[in-house]
């Protein structure tokens, strides 16, 4: 039905809603109830001096009676219908039904826009979940102890004669279980109040340094300027709160000075600029090896960049040395990567650059334009093996950037990624997909 | 000979609790907590039902549990699956892949039994 044809039964909703009678109605307008009543029922059209008087004693706009309920409200009502797979014939009337059940449209108008947000915070949670292989082990590990000591102690308790050899080996478990179940609840309340904080969980040393070079934007304008030293620096620094982490940011930040020194700030930002991010290039330009133009060009500020990067340094054992996230790319927080990475890739062919364009499954699918490259780490030695380090620069892939072959698709860790028949899984993946 | 079971479930705690159980209720429980040669135990086990975990080291039990519906003679064996996901998806693709029953942990000890004792039952009518 036409919207501007339904006045009447906006009028007759709104009346009842103010528990006014139709003759009361009438009788403060000035007409009769038999005519209110036509005009109820949408059998005669009205307007002026008429419209306002009614909508002045109904207590609303004269417009919210001939245009009836917001535009917005109808195609709430219509995009509900429509996600609920209601009748054609049935989302037709979705104006009529807001402007005869005005309070009912808002519930169900409210309602569906509630279900999209809670669904919005479903799909954060699992994305989160995702991405998040810490936060997928300390549920599991709070579930799995739970089990054990649920089921311990109903035995304890249940059993009417229990032999002490089994009672003095439940009690143990229980004991166990116990400890383990405070300590992983403990680090999942910390781990989450942290993150509601929007601070990261400080555990291993090089947790807190990320969270140093994140906060500082992974750049040091006074390292850059020389009016400041890393010792400075780390002491002043909140995020590292063990002497551990200390020594780490140290090292980082003595690094950082070093790249600096060969590849000064405004020359290094202004070749990016005109030749692009291209480390083979910069490398040659500034007499430098492949690492140290990867460190660099993540240690630009944002401005000197064409877009976000990031960099995964490992050591021969592939345990994450380094990191410095990039949208989209999951990098488990504990080591466990995947060793599909071109970072891996590379170890087994130290000094060889490799560039992989990859795929990462996540919520959506992510391209990266991975450069890596591996470099024995410390002076050679005739008696000595030499200790490699590899180092990954990542680089966001636009739509219809990168070679024309398929991106290699890479996960995060195998717990939390969803890719079946790998042949580099190493266990099982928590998530369903990948059962 | 006995009714038995094979338990493959890599928490020891949750094993020696189960184990107790079943053992009491007249089971042989054999357990094993590897994921990697679960078949070939399972094989050589030739028990008369499996309660097999879903995370396991080295394969997943989705992934036995496919296996198993794919192998000769294993076919039919009654599993019960237990899982700390308990989302309806995961129960679905469970079912798809051939499970008998699926149960989210924390678990109680009388589920188990009497899931254990049921499938028991209709493996034997059959």
């Amino acid at each position: 039905m036409p919207r501007d044809t339904l006045t009447g039964s906006r009028i007759r909703e709104r009346r009842a809603i103010k528990g006014l009678r139709q003759a009361d109605l009438a009788r403060q307008v000035g007409i009769s109830p038999s005519y209110l009543n036509l005009i109820e029922h949408n059998r005669r059209r009205i307007g002026g001096k008429l419209l306002v008087d009614l909508a002045e004693v109904l207590g609303v706009e004269p417009s919210m009676l001939t245009e009836g309920a917001e535009a917005a409200l109808i195609a709430t009502l219509r995009e509900a219908a429509d996600e609920a797979g209601l009748a054609t014939a049935e989302t037709d009337r979705a104006e009529e039904f807001a402007g005869r059940f005005p309070g009912w449209a808002e519930v169900l108008s409210w309602s569906h826009r509630r279900i999209a947000s809670l669904e919005r915070t479903v799909e954060t949670l699992s994305d989160r979940l995702t991405h998040d292989p810490r936060l997928a082990a300390s549920l599991h590990e709070v579930l799995s102890t739970a089990a054990a000591i649920r089921s311990t102690a109903s035995i304890l308790a249940e059993t009417g004669e229990l032999e002490p050899e089994w009672r003095d080996r439940f009690h143990k478990n229980l004991n166990e279980d116990s400890a383990r179940l405070a300590d992983s609840s403990k680090a999942l309340v910390n781990y989450l109040d942290d993150s509601a904080t929007g601070e990261d969980h400080r555990g291993a040393p090089q947790e807190e340094v990320e969270a140093f070079m994140a906060a500082n934007g992974h750049h040091f304008p006074a390292l850059e300027a020389g009016t400041a030293d890393p010792d400075a620096i780390v002491a002043a620094a909140p995020e590292l709160t063990g002497r551990a982490a200390r020594q780490v940011a140290r090292a980082v930040l003595g690094q950082y000075l070093a790249d600096a020194a060969a590849m000064p700030l405004e020359p290094f930002a202004g070749a990016v600029k005109v030749q692009g991010l291209d480390p083979l290039a910069l490398a040659a330009a500034f007499d430098v090896d492949l690492p140290a133009v990867f460190r660099r060009i993540a240690a630009l500020p944002e401005a000197a960049l064409p877009g976000e990067v990031g960099l995964v340094i490992c050591d021969a054992s592939g345990s994450i040395l380094f990191r410095k996230a990039i949208t989209g790319f999951a990098l488990p927080r504990f080591g466990e990567a995947c060793p599909l990475w071109p970072l891996f890739t590379a170890l087994s062919r130290p000094l060889v650059p490799i560039r992989r364009r990859v795929s990462q499954l996540g919520r959506a699918v992510a391209e990266f334009d991975c450069l890596a490259v591996a470099w024995p780490d410390g002076p050679p030695g005739f008696d000595r093996d030499p200790l490699y380090r590899s180092i990954m620069l990542i680089l966001p892939l636009r739509h219809g950037e990168g070679t024309a072959a398929a991106a290699q698709p890479v996960g995060g860790t195998c717990r939390v990624c969803p890719r079946s028949g790998c042949d580099a899984r190493r266990e099982p993946s928590i998530l369903s997909e990948g059962f | 000979m006995g009714r038995h079971v094979l338990l493959i479930e890599d928490e020891a705690n949750i094993t020696e609790a189960i184990r107790f159980l079943l053992t009491r209720e007249g089971w042989t429980v054999d357990t094993h907590a590897d994921g990697r040669d679960a078949i070939e135990v399972i094989r050589a086990a030739k028990p008369d039902l499996v309660i097999l975990d879903v995370m396991l080291p080295g394969k997943s039990g989705m992934d036995i549990l496919r296996e198993l519906r794919d192998s000769d003679g294993l076919r039919d064996l009654p599993v019960l699956m237990l899982t700390a996901r308990g989302q309806s998806r995961d129960r679905e693709m469970a079912e798809k892949a051939g499970v008998n029953r699926f149960m989210t942990k924390p678990f109680s000890n009388a589920e188990v039994v009497t899931a254990v004792r049921d499938l028991y039952a209709q493996a034997s009518r059959t």
